[in-house]
């Protein structure tokens, strides 16, 4: 989803953290207090703190993937637990559709929890004495909903995820993936508005997480949810993510949509990232093409701003003329030539060709 | 001599060995009164020997190779006695305390700025406990103490006074402290009764209210009718009597739960198991027993529950339990009845409230591995599904840990069973009660009858709990009425069945035993007499093999062994021990241990203690050799291994009295055959530990063996040894545990040690205090050994990766 599309909902997001801290240790709050938000992470080491969150600031809005990347200890998981107020923030505030998510008490809290967020755990986290069926029903059980409309509900969740006909499974008897799949409708028999998704794939094997993402796209596709989704994989968060925040020692490095991460990295860290990273895999024709120049003749070969450079770079090196570049007014917003085609593929070799 | 400076602790340990042989050899004069029981303090008692040699002598004694009297046995000692003192200057040293801690704590958090007195108190309000603790105990207890000691005359006691205090001291709180005026229904007046009497006599009664409500279902009776109108009611009425249950409606029942449990094969064994008690006329007994246990298990079981998810949520509570558990696990059973005795009472509820006592530790421990075990994602999930406390803990956190709590449902039964023939010491009726006295006269036909019976209640509730455990619930199944109830509708056709059976049964034995309805103690068929004789003809045909046995074993195995324990002085009994502390576990380790052996040695049990553990010792190398021989040997057979341990949890189930039956018909009374029970006894751990640990060893380590070319025997000693070694040790440990179970079990029939304390002053009045002290010696003794293999084997697992 593009920057545009989220334009209008800009005063109202989902989510919204401001210089979110979490340190754990003893006297946590008063070094914080003391250190006014200039945070070390190693004078806090030295006084016995580990510093989980680092200043995060960000927001989330409606319909939108931020996904949270990070190697492990970055702190990735921990910021999704003080969004999911797993663990108590240090400092900072969070708000959840403009709610003050720790001013909440008790009560309130696990009414937000049964209402409006789902989760889903790298280790699946099932119950081990409840079957398929009643692992999907258990939070509809716990917020007091009939058995017979808590079993219907599961069995729909079943099927939207294909575990038809496991239903009375229990959770040892099925796959890594079958299992995900199971803790995937458990969070989502709800219907929560908020989903969040601590490394989901990560336990996985490679051929079944390819399968699981394509299955979390579809329903995506479906359900439009707002979500926060952690993982340690970059490749991961670039094919799921509408914006990518790349977190290290408990700050977040950078935030921005994939293009711009990989195009534009802003620290050395992030570079690291980026530099394996295959362009034409991630990059839009629309962040690699010219403007419009009336003067140059332009082919028949129409493209979208928005497709994938691998997706259409056959046909545009087909090409030898410039194709024009549209957007979804079928309007001529740019053009490109296969020269740059053959740069983002090949590097710096077409950058000489051009220079002479 | 590489090899040893690679290993400075074997250099260490060399050395701790010459130190204590040479402490050993130097008893010099008194070598001659050490080797028999209370021989050196007999002397010092009758002026022989001086208690302690003056420092002068001390010093020339020692430069002739000889240890001073106080350095072989420590003398009776006293100390100053500590003072509590409320009086008005202690009182305010107690609030200067409580100020200083509070204003200190305040000062340092006010320091960046104003903090509101009130939400201080909010967030430092634990604290503030413990401040208001440590100012009474400072104030109060400390001051005073430390003020007497200092300036005026203190007051002294000898150690070997403890028990006497103890029992005055249970005497206060029984007796004197709190009174409370409570109304007498006999001589319909208000009196003063002490407050913690009235609060256990009020337990007890409910207790045994439930035993005899249960009991009378099983048996029949009157009680509980009394319970709710009066004696005078009964014999004005004399329908007012409460039918027994007959016994082909309890067998039945027992069956059709077996078969609905586990099938055909559980049935079976239940019918086995209740025809057998029913013919050998040990229906009532077992049926008492049964009530005591129906009790028992379900309080422990609760209780040990509840106080598992306390500790597991707050680990302080948990700092508190840990070491009570400890305690209460290596105590010997008979310690719990003397002090169940004075506060409770004696009777069936006492029999119920030691058990209870017993079997709740275990359930504490397993509920708290449990509920440790299960992970935080789980319970993450939990919460992000909405649960709140209540539905965290009983949706998510204790169905997750249900396996190790329904195994501490299992260990609750057993424990109960071991506890139904020691209850018996203290009234509680049933089988232990009759097994008891059959052992007291020798009467060891029937005590084997009876045994068979406990065996058979005990492998029964076992199963059926196991069973019950891994059994679950078809969640789905729409089925019809008759479906669902069919349990519940052939309950009561057995029901019926066996009624019409009874009542048929009153016409076919006209005014004798209705032997459909109920079969009173000893009416039924017994082998006794057959058993007796053939009891008599493998004694009468191997007598003189087992005779020449006894004799060998306690000419040349036990004697010399006791001789040479008694011979140690005290002093090379704490530089061995402490010593070892300091190797395995440094100067903590060492201290610990010197602690546990100087409460035992200030006692004035030393020798006793000298002789449990000589017991303890032979026991623990001949169980640990044949457990780690037998388990080694089975464990590289995946069904060998099955098997074995199958014979292991079947020895388990055995109530550890039951032992001493087949060993008294072989060895007669003699220490042979305590020594025998206890090893047949603790050899399972052993094996049971040698097994797994060897089982447990990965499957990687195996392969990496075999492509490296070891051979079967390289492979053992090379791969496998090593990293089972932490878990064998752990099994060694359990064995002493058992071993140390058993060595009191064994003073009934006769041994010096401790147990034998204990059992003496299960019959004197004034024997909590003795029994608690002695308890404590063996319990420390356990404990002792316990810290040195736990610290060593955790260390150990660390250096290895594993656990």
């Amino acid at each position: 989803m593009s920057s545009q599309d989220t334009s209008s909902q800009k005063n109202n997001p989902v989510i919204k953290c401001e210089s979110v801290y979490k340190i754990f240790g003893e006297n946590a709050e008063k070094m914080l207090q003391e250190a006014n938000g200039n945070v070390d992470a190693q004078v806090f080491q030295d006084a016995g703190c580990v510093v989980g969150v680092n200043s995060a600031s960000f927001e989330v809005y409606k319909g939108e993937m931020l996904v949270v990347m990070g190697l492990s200890g970055s702190g990735k998981s921990t910021l999704l637990r003080c969004i999911s107020r797993l663990t108590e923030a240090t400092s900072g505030s969070i708000f959840i559709e403009g709610e003050d998510l720790l001013a909440l008490s008790g009560k309130e809290l696990i009414e937000l929890r049964r209402n409006k967020m789902g989760m889903v755990f790298q280790s699946f986290a099932l119950l081990p004495h409840k079957t398929v069926l009643e692992n999907i029903a258990f939070p509809l059980q716990v917020k007091g909903n009939k058995l017979k409309d808590a079993m219907t509900r599961a069995k729909e969740m079943v099927d939207l995820v294909g575990l038809t006909g496991r239903e009375n499974y229990f959770p040892r008897q099925l796959s890594g993936g079958q299992q995900q799949r199971v803790g995937i409708a458990r969070s989502l028999a709800v219907e929560p508005d908020i989903w969040f998704l601590d490394e989901p794939f990560s336990a996985l094997d490679p051929l079944i997480r390819k399968e699981m993402q394509d299955e979390f796209l579809r329903l995506q596709g479906v359900l439009n949810k707002t979500i926060l989704f952690v993982t340690h994989d970059f490749d991961e968060a670039l094919r799921l993510a509408d914006r990518i925040a790349i977190m290290k020692d408990g700050i977040i490095e950078q935030l921005d949509v994939p293009a711009n991460i990989v195009l534009n990295p802003a620290t050395e860290y992030v570079r690291k990232f980026t530099e394996e990273v295959p362009r034409e895999k991630v990059l839009k024709i629309e962040s690699v093409m010219d403007p419009v120049n009336s003067s140059e003749e332009l082919s028949d070969l129409k493209v979208s701003k928005d497709a994938i450079i691998e997706t259409v770079a056959e046909a545009v090196l087909n090409e030898d003329k410039p194709v024009a570049v549209v957007d979804e007014n079928d309007k001529v917003v740019g053009t490109l030539h296969y020269s740059k085609v053959i740069h983002m593929l090949f590097g710096e070799i077409p950058q000489q060709e051009e220079k002479h | 001599m590489h090899y040893l400076t690679k290993h400075p602790k074997l250099i260490q340990f060399g050395i701790l060995l010459i130190v204590f042989f040479a402490l050993m050899s130097m008893t010099g004069e008194y070598a001659g009164y050490l080797e028999l029981r209370d021989g050196f303090s007999n002397k010092v008692e009758s002026g022989k020997i001086q208690a302690v040699a003056s420092f002068s002598d001390s010093v020339s004694m020692i430069l002739r190779g000889q240890l001073p009297p106080q350095f072989i046995r420590i003398p009776e000692m006293h100390f100053y006695n500590p003072v509590i003192s409320g009086s008005i200057g202690y009182l305010l040293t107690m609030l200067f305390i409580i100020a200083g801690l509070s204003f200190k704590n305040y000062y340092s958090a006010s320091k960046d700025g104003r903090v509101l007195v009130s939400s201080w108190f909010k967030k430092n309000w634990n604290k503030l406990s413990i401040y208001v603790f440590t100012g009474i105990f400072g104030g109060l207890f400390i001051a005073p103490t430390l003020f007497t000691w200092i300036f005026l005359e203190p007051t002294t006691f000898s150690f070997w006074d403890m028990p006497g205090i103890i029992h005055h001291f249970a005497r206060f709180l029984m007796f004197d402290f709190w009174p409370v005026e409570v109304y007498d229904p006999d001589i319909e007046e208000y009196e003063f009764s002490a407050m913690i009497k009235e609060i256990t006599r009020g337990f007890s009664r409910s207790i045994l209210f439930i035993i005899d409500l249960i009991r009378e279902v099983l048996l029949g009776g009157i009680k509980t009718i009394v319970a709710f109108t009066s004696w005078d009611f009964i014999s004005a009425n004399r329908w007012a009597k409460w039918p027994a249950l007959p016994w082909t409606v309890v067998s039945a029942t027992a069956i059709m739960v077996g078969y609905a449990l586990k099938g055909w094969r559980l049935a079976f064994l239940a019918a086995f198991a209740t025809i057998y008690i029913a013919f050998f006329g040990a229906w009532e007994p077992a049926m008492m027993t049964l009530s005591l246990i129906f009790v028992a298990a379900p309080v422990s079981f609760i209780s040990g529950l509840t106080l598992g998810v306390l500790a597991f949520k707050s680990p302080a509570t948990e700092k508190v339990l840990w070491p009570i558990l400890n305690i209460t696990q290596t105590m010997p059973h008979f310690s719990y009845l003397i002090p169940v005795g004075v506060f409770f009472g004696i009777g069936d509820h006492a029999g119920c409230i030691a058990t209870i006592i017993f079997a709740t530790p275990p359930m504490i421990r397993l509920t708290l591995l449990g509920l440790k075990k299960v992970s935080p994602e789980v319970v993450e999930a939990g919460m992000m599904s909405g649960c709140n406390n209540y539905q965290l803990l009983f949706k998510v956190l204790i169905p997750s840990a249900r396996f190790d709590i329904l195994i501490g449902v299992n260990q609750v039964i057993m424990q109960c069973l071991a506890m139904a023939v020691i209850s018996s010491f203290i009234g509680a009726k049933g089988l232990g009660w009759y097994l008891l006295l059959a052992i007291n006269n020798l009467w060891v036909g029937a005590a084997l009858q009876l045994g068979i019976c406990i065996v058979l209640i005990a492998v029964v509730l076992d199963k059926f709990s196991l069973a019950w455990a891994n059994k679950q619930t078809d969640y789905f199944a729409e089925l019809p009425f008759m479906q669902r109830h069919k349990y519940s509708l052939f309950f009561l056709v057995i029901l019926f069945a066996g009624i019409l059976l009874a009542y048929i049964g009153s016409f076919i034995f006209k005014g004798d035993i209705n032997y459909l309805y109920q079969i009173p103690y000893n009416k039924g068929f017994s082998m006794a007499d057959t058993f007796q004789a053939g009891i008599d003809w493998f004694l009468k045909t191997f007598f003189w093999s087992l005779q020449g046995f006894n004799k060998w074993f306690i000419v040349d195995v036990l004697l010399p062994m006791r001789a040479s324990y008694l011979a140690m002085p005290v002093i090379a009994t704490f530089t061995l021990l402490m010593g070892v502390g300091y190797i395995i576990g440094g100067i903590r380790s060492a201290l610990v241990v010197g602690g546990f052996l100087l409460f035992i040695s200030l006692t004035e049990w030393w020798d006793r203690a000298l002789i449990t553990s000589y017991t303890a010792t032979v026991c623990v190398l001949v169980s640990g050799v044949v457990g780690v021989t037998v388990g080694t040997l089975s464990a590289s057979n995946a069904r060998a291994s099955k098997i074995v341990l199958l014979v292991c949890d079947t020895f388990q189930t055995l109530p550890s009295f039951i032992y001493l039956i087949p060993v008294i018909i072989l060895f007669g009374i003699t220490d042979t055959s305590v020594v025998i029970a206890m090893i047949v006894y603790a050899t399972v751990p052993a094996t049971r530990y040698t097994i797994e640990g060897l089982r447990s060893v990965p499957q990687d380590m195996h392969d990496a063996g075999s492509m490296s070319g070891v051979n079967r025997i390289q492979r053992l000693i090379k791969i496998e040894y090593p990293l089972a070694f932490p878990h064998i040790m752990l099994g060694l440990n359990q064995t002493l545990i058992f071993a140390l179970f058993m060595v009191v079990i064994g003073a009934l029939i006769g041994t010096e040690g401790l147990g034998q304390g204990i059992l003496e002053s299960l019959s004197n009045k004034q024997g909590i205090g003795k029994g608690l002290m002695l308890g404590f010696c063996i319990a420390f003794i356990g404990l002792l050994f316990d810290h040195l293999i736990q610290t060593w084997a955790s260390k150990r697992r660390k250096l290895l990766g594993i656990g």
